[in-house]
């Protein structure tokens, strides 16, 4: 499984890619919205992570950019933010997001929600045993 | 701290025999972690003096505070979700197959904690069989009295909504209250709350068409999961299923329930050559 994580915080992004590579995830990042629309193309990713608060293009902009081509429908989308309002969660559940992640979380939270969000991310336990 | 051999012998047998959960020697390092709080709450210097207090008194709600901090009070709503998978697309619609509309299910979470098993499974009623959840029964049970009076509340922060919990139902079935979300009411009122001790009799109930009995054998010791599941097969319909952890089965029972592969998950069911 691929996957792009677009956040402006250079830490964040490398907490996300740890993340998701314990997992098996391949990772790429990207530091903005334009540069992921970008890296789509190129990465091909299942899973793209977005940031909601980005300079430039923001999260929600880039969800529904990516949600308006036709080649994407299949990548899960889901949004990690700061952003914590119900009416911020509806509008970009209604805009196209798999899933929503609140900052903070723990990698739990993020394998929980991409398990909702229809992905499958193997157990620790099974990681242990394979 | 490490603890005398003779405290944590007291502390071990206390915790036995008011909840019927095994303190593994191994995880003695966990008794300061899960008792810190209630030490420096009764102004004791340390683990070793707030023992010998409980020792000093008769039994009482001290004591009954530190069998339940003791307990392992982990849950999150839709834990480990396949369990839930199994419930919408398996087991409920066997059940409703071709139940009269007028007879509601009921179903039981023998472990509920903090209450997220049980509105897990409201919220999945509402949402996958609409039409059988006013009708059904959900009662949740829990022998310690702080987590069913949080259960209780409906009210959880944003660490316990942001894991395992769809953003759709999050947006749908809570009210935001600042840093809070509060279930509506609803959901929050298909369940009802009662405090049981699953290692003692149990009182009469109507029978169950299922039972979820998630992560609870594994600290008990074997002749109390015997004891217990001898008790939860009398609850359970004849046709009903009964949920367990995902590291438990009814070994100590295993003539009694027979497994049915469920999807990716493994429930059970009475068999039907065991005597009830």
């Amino acid at each position: 499984m691929r996957a792009l994580v677009v956040d402006d915080s250079a830490s964040m992004r490398a907490i996300l890619k740890r993340t998701l590579a314990e997992r098996g995830f391949e990772v790429a990042a990207a530091p903005s919205g334009l540069d992921a629309l970008r890296m789509m193309a190129q990465q091909n990713p299942d899973l793209v992570l977005i940031d909601w608060n980005m300079p430039g293009m923001n999260g929600f902009d880039l969800l529904r950019e990516i949600r308006r081509q036709p080649s994407y429908a299949q990548v899960k989308l889901v949004m990690v933010t700061t952003e914590t309002n119900k009416a911020e969660m509806t509008h970009a559940l209604a805009a196209g997001a798999d899933e929503y992640i609140m900052k903070p979380f723990t990698p739990d939270v993020v394998y929980d929600k991409l398990r909702v969000a229809g992905l499958p991310v193997p157990y620790a336990e099974s990681i242990a045993c394979a | 701290m490490t603890l005398a051999p003779v405290d944590f012998d007291y502390l071990r047998r206390l915790v036995k025999t008011h909840s019927a959960i095994v303190i593994d020697p191994a995880k003695a390092y966990l008794v300061e972690n899960r008792l810190g709080p209630l030490v420096r709450q009764h102004g004791c210097v340390s683990l070793p003096d707030f023992l010998r207090l409980l020792q000093s008194q008769p039994l009482g709600p001290l004591h009954h505070e530190a069998v339940a901090a003791m307990a392992n009070k982990e849950t999150w709503f839709f834990r480990d979700s396949a369990p839930f998978t199994a419930l919408s697309q398996y087991v409920l619609p066997e059940l409703l197959k071709n139940r009269p509309r007028e007879r509601g299910l009921s179903i039981w979470s023998a472990a509920c904690s903090t209450g997220q098993e049980p509105y897990s499974i409201a919220m999945l009623l509402r949402e996958s069989c609409p039409a059988a959840a006013p009708q059904a029964s959900i009662l949740a049970t829990d022998f310690c009295p702080a987590a069913l009076e949080r259960a209780s509340r409906a009210i959880y922060g944003q660490m316990d909504v942001n894991r395992g919990l769809p953003a759709a139902l999050l947006t749908r079935y809570f009210i935001q209250r600042g840093l809070s979300w509060q279930l509506k009411p609803e959901i929050a009122a298909m369940v009802n709350f009662r405090r049981l001790n699953l290692a003692v009799a149990w009182p009469a109930a109507p029978p169950m068409d299922i039972i979820f009995l998630r992560n609870v054998l594994i600290y008990f010791d074997s002749e109390t999961r015997r004891q217990v599941l001898t008790r939860i097969h009398r609850a359970l319909r004849p046709d009903g299923f009964l949920f367990l952890g995902s590291a438990e089965t009814p070994r100590d029972l295993d003539r009694a329930f027979e497994p049915l592969e469920a999807g990716t998950y493994l429930c059970y069911q009475p068999s039907k050559q065991a005597p009830r």
